[in-house]
């Protein structure tokens, strides 16, 4: 309840903004990074210390995203939408929908959609990635995201596996976007206790407790082709938390709900100074393998930001 | 948790050694930047094309409008062919007191940012040596943001 009621908040604020509500906002192109599919600003797999919307200094803003991706035996969505305040704080929601295509029928439940809500916050606590370009200071900020996954025919397994529905995330981000060089970094290390990102829960307990949190570091790198163009590639560490209750599970020791990590190459065009779209290669390793022949879930990532 | 801290400790070094090898390009060690500018006749022509654009646009207009057009115009060409390692010394005001009391927002010097962008593409200023002057000016933000 009270996470359909910040949703619908955050949402509406959101879209309060992006209707035009709000005067001119003045970020420089593409600084308030696009939308990640947990709904914070950053690239596309990771957040960033940027804040979203084009909102600077002394403005409010607002951004919503669509994003699909199809990987070999996946098929995803994601949107969501984020308000950007004085370019200090971030609230951010987002949806995340798994059509688990052969992998639900093989578990017995045919038709099996996860979806995954996420509510994030992030305040910007030092440092200006673009400005501050006779430093080596980066802009700094920490977040959080309140995950729960929605019930489904999955419950079952989750329980028996002794995985949560929702957890919290905790990370901090630095990003530094080196002007002269036309390079954008950033490195992200996350606190977390979530399987394949919260899809198949948090944490387990079966064959041995899982529960405890775990860093995980994410890295991105940018170049900037132009002003509008950004080219990049980006990796984000998976813990394996499902590998002895999915062993235990399944009576094997060959890791059927193991995981790997996530990594993209992408490409980002901000063809106006409120639109923004990325295409990217997305690889997010096994998802459990044990339903998909060990296949790489590989696939075309799509998304689209509007920001104002 | 092992490899976790790996994967820290060499994320930590590479940063560390990318922030090394930029620190020593930030300045300019020679003039490669003020001839990207086509020096001095580049940087009059770039200036006057600026001006234009900072005038004609809502943002930056009411800061540029009624300025001394002509004494910004000169200072900006000694600034940026003292920046790109070119033979000037900048002798105009300096960049706190001269932008002491105009209220200047964060939002003002994006816009001027884009402008200067906007100006740089139509005089054909490749768009990495673009970057290379911006990272040199975007710092003065400090002295013109006014504070709050």
């Amino acid at each position: 309840m009270k996470t359909k009621l910040a949703t619908t908040l955050i949402a509406a604020s959101a879209a309060a903004f992006c209707a035009g509500a709000q005067a001119d906002t003045g970020k420089l192109l593409l600084t308030g990074g696009v939308s990640s599919i947990d709904g914070a600003a950053g690239g596309g797999l990771t957040p960033w210390a940027v804040i979203g919307s084009n909102a600077t200094a002394g403005e409010i803003g607002g951004s919503a995203y669509i994003s699909n991706l199809g990987t070999k035996d996946y098929g995803f969505n994601f949107y969501g939408a984020a308000v950007g305040i004085k370019d200090r704080f971030e609230l951010s929601i987002g949806q995340q929908n798994m059509d688990t295509r052969a992998t639900g029928t093989a578990l017995g439940v045919p038709g099996l959609r996860l979806k995954q809500t996420i509510i994030g916050a992030k305040v910007k606590v030092a440092g200006d990635a673009i400005l501050d370009s006779d430093t080596l200071m980066p802009q700094i900020a920490v977040g959080l995201q309140y995950k729960t996954l929605a019930g489904s025919g999955l419950n079952a397994t989750l329980d028996a596996l002794g995985a949560k529905r929702s957890g919290v995330d905790l990370y901090v981000s630095a990003t530094k976007l080196f002007l002269g060089q036309s390079l954008l970094l950033n490195a992200t290390l996350r606190a977390t206790k979530a399987n394949q990102n919260g899809l198949l829960g948090y944490g387990a307990s079966l064959g041995g407790s899982e529960n405890s949190y775990s860093l995980q570091p994410e890295f991105s790198i940018g170049y900037l082709v132009s002003k509008n163009v950004v080219v990049g590639a980006e990796y984000r560490t998976m813990r394996n938390k499902l590998v002895k209750a999915g062993n235990t599970a399944f009576a094997t020791n060959t890791g059927p709900l193991r995981s790997e990590d996530w990594k993209d190459i992408f490409v980002a065009w901000a063809p106006t100074k409120n639109v923004s779209l990325t295409l990217a290669y997305v690889d997010l390793g096994v998802v459990v393998p044990a339903t998909t022949a060990s296949r790489k879930q590989q696939g075309v990532y799509v998304s689209a930001q509007l920001a104002f | 948790m092992k490899k976790t801290f790996i994967s820290l400790a060499i994320a930590a070094s590479g940063l560390l050694l990318v922030g090394s090898a930029f620190a020593q390009t930030m300045a300019p060690k020679d003039d490669q930047l003020y001839k990207a500018f086509g020096e001095k006749a580049g940087l009059v022509s770039l200036m006057d094309d600026f001006m234009t654009r900072l005038v004609a646009d809502p943002r930056t207009g009411p800061h540029f409008g009624p300025a001394n057009q002509q004494r910004i115009k000169e200072q900006l060409v000694e600034q940026l062919c003292a920046l790109g390692g070119g033979p000037c010394v900048y002798k105009g005001a300096d960049m706190k007191s001269s932008h002491a009391n105009l209220d200047i927002k964060k939002s003002d010097f994006h816009a001027l940012v884009e402008v200067l962008q906007a100006s740089m593409d139509a005089k054909g200023i490749p768009f990495r040596k673009q970057g290379e002057m911006l990272a040199l000016l975007a710092p003065m933000n400090r002295d013109i943001i006014t504070p709050k």
